[in-house]
């Protein structure tokens, strides 16, 4: 992998997000997935469609790490969390809220964030 | 169809070998199990190899091969990756390859470099287990990802950090003994619970050290043993193995382990038992609570019950079912491609009687395996049975 290669469906995923059309992959089951995805790997459907993400969603766990990996060394302590969008979930890392504050069931938005310690693109939750 | 017996096997000490190659580390494993089991090298027809980060911490791929000459074995060798579970995995191939008739005799083992790199770097190398881009890139490090599932757990079911802390306590005292164990230290459920926090609500007691070691094990054919009389009373009568998505995110249940759940249930129907049966385990406690989902999926307690069962002593070795009794790899140490035949080792040994825990499990018949590679998208559990 070279330098300036991008992850292909990742990265274009995430460039949806920065101009507000985020979106995920749903099955004719409604089951829901992060690109890339060919097949759904619940019902092996191969009809995926783009969905428009929910506006919020909750975070369904939370963690705060102290022992990053050097990727992350300048980010820690950092909370990384899964929140639950309804059909799909993601993981991200909480922004704008000291981690002390934050509960299962609070409510965020999905944004693009940067990393501190090498300010690559990151997936990172807001309060709403 | 023949169960494979298990003629020898051999552990390195667990902890830090910094300055040790990954092929001496199994080469003193590989060639005392083969001198444990007595037979002629030269019957051994196949290895089968678990290692996880030796490209990060070695810079050396292609470890079969490598592994074999290293125990002066010319024989196809195959190298698995699992994560963590590779050994449980590589376990798996051997017991297929013997029951399909295809060999009589192969060697299984596994080793870990992972000290040398330094703990930054190695917490860099486990995370690769999950998912570069959803997770990794969202900062996870695998002490994250149980802490996740360790919360969703707390929030579903209840318990706490301190009944964690009970798990850790149990398999430190269950290691005082073990002289491979890369702990031999008291702690109390004060120290854990007062300990550092690694990835809240985990801390540094929760989390199992970073390790370097090697395991090996030779299995044979039940006729080869019984034709050359070998001491091998035990033999691995079920194997299973289950998979499940790679990232949490993409799991319905941040909770539970459904790929533990399936290697179980596979392995029970393939041995003709049930977890009642089952005298003791030795489960894949890379964190306090990967003991709790493993008890659970392997059938001796209910989803949300596991959690109680250091704290309520039923799984100390003084319990009714006792778990880890070689220290786990909380104390006993977790050099990952290694660990699965160190637990397979651990199983036989307290089986036949001579682990110095076996006093613990005495006249016991059966007893289990589980390793689990990731956050348990890998699983494979394997029932022991003392034959003769």
């Amino acid at each position: 992998m070279t330098e300036s290669a991008q992850d292909g469906e990742y990265d274009a995923w995430l460039d949806s997000i920065e101009s507000d059309n985020g979106y995920y992959l749903e099955c004719s089951n409604g089951h829901g997935w992060l690109p890339p995805r060919r097949v759904c790997p619940r019902c092996h459907d191969q009809d995926l469609s783009e969905v428009d993400l929910p506006e919020s969603g909750e975070i369904a766990s939370h963690t705060t790490i102290t022992v990053p990996t050097p990727q992350f060394e300048d980010d820690a302590p950092y909370v990384t969390a899964i929140a639950d969008f309804g059909p799909v979930s993601v993981t991200g890392l909480v922004r704008d809220v000291d981690p002390d504050d934050v509960s299962i069931g609070d409510v965020v938005g999905l944004d693009v964030g940067e990393r501190v310690t090498t300010g690559e693109r990151a997936v990172v939750f807001r309060p709403r | 169809m023949s169960d494979p017996r298990i003629a020898g096997a051999s552990v390195t000490h667990f902890g830090k070998h910094p300055e040790r190659t990954g092929r001496d580390l199994f080469a003193e494993a590989g060639l005392e199990a083969l001198s444990q089991a007595g037979i002629d090298p030269d019957d051994a027809e196949a290895l089968y190899y678990g290692n996880f980060m030796g490209e990060l911490a070695e810079h050396q791929g292609h470890q079969g091969p490598l592994m074999a000459e290293a125990i002066g074995l010319d024989v196809p060798a195959t190298r698995v990756e699992a994560a963590c579970a590779s050994a449980g995995t590589a376990v798996r191939e051997a017991v297929k390859t013997i029951r399909n008739g295809e060999a009589e005799v192969v060697v299984v083992g596994g080793a870990e470099r992972m000290t040398n790199i330094g703990t930054a770097a190695a917490t860099d190398a486990l995370a690769i287990a999950a998912d570069d881009l959803y997770e990794v890139r969202a900062g996870m490090t695998f002490p994250g990802a149980y802490a996740l599932m360790a919360r969703s757990y707390f929030d579903q079911y209840g318990g706490s950090h301190e009944d964690l802390a009970h798990i850790a306590v149990k398999n430190h005292e269950h290691a005082l003994v073990n002289e491979h164990a890369q702990i031999q230290k008291e702690i109390t459920v004060e120290d854990a619970t007062e300990a550092p926090t690694i990835a809240s609500p985990l801390g540094l007691y929760d989390s199992c050290p970073i390790t370097d070691g090697a395991a090996a094990a030779v299995l044979t054919t039940e006729s080869y043993a019984e034709e050359r009389d070998l001491d091998a009373p035990v033999a691995i009568t079920g194997t299973g193995q289950g998979g499940d998505n790679l990232a949490l995110q993409d799991r319905p249940h941040l909770a539970q382990t459904p790929a533990a759940d399936k290697a179980a249930d596979e392995a029970y129907e393939d041995a003709g038992v049930g977890p009642d049966d089952v005298d003791f385990a030795e489960v894949h406690d890379c964190f306090t609570i990967a003991e709790v989902f493993a008890i659970e999926s392997l059938g001796f307690y209910e989803r949300g019950e596991g959690i109680a069962a250091a704290r309520n002593g039923e799984t100390t070795r003084d319990g009714d079912r006792p778990i880890n009794l070689s220290g786990g790899l909380k104390a006993k140490g977790h050099p990952v491609g290694a660990t699965g035949v160190a637990q397979l080792a651990t199983v036989a040994w307290l089986l036949d009687g001579s682990h110095p825990r076996a006093d613990a499990v005495p006249d016991s018949t059966v007893g289990v395996a589980h390793n689990a590679g990731g956050t348990v998208a890998s699983t494979t559990v394997h029932i022991m049975e003392v034959r003769e």
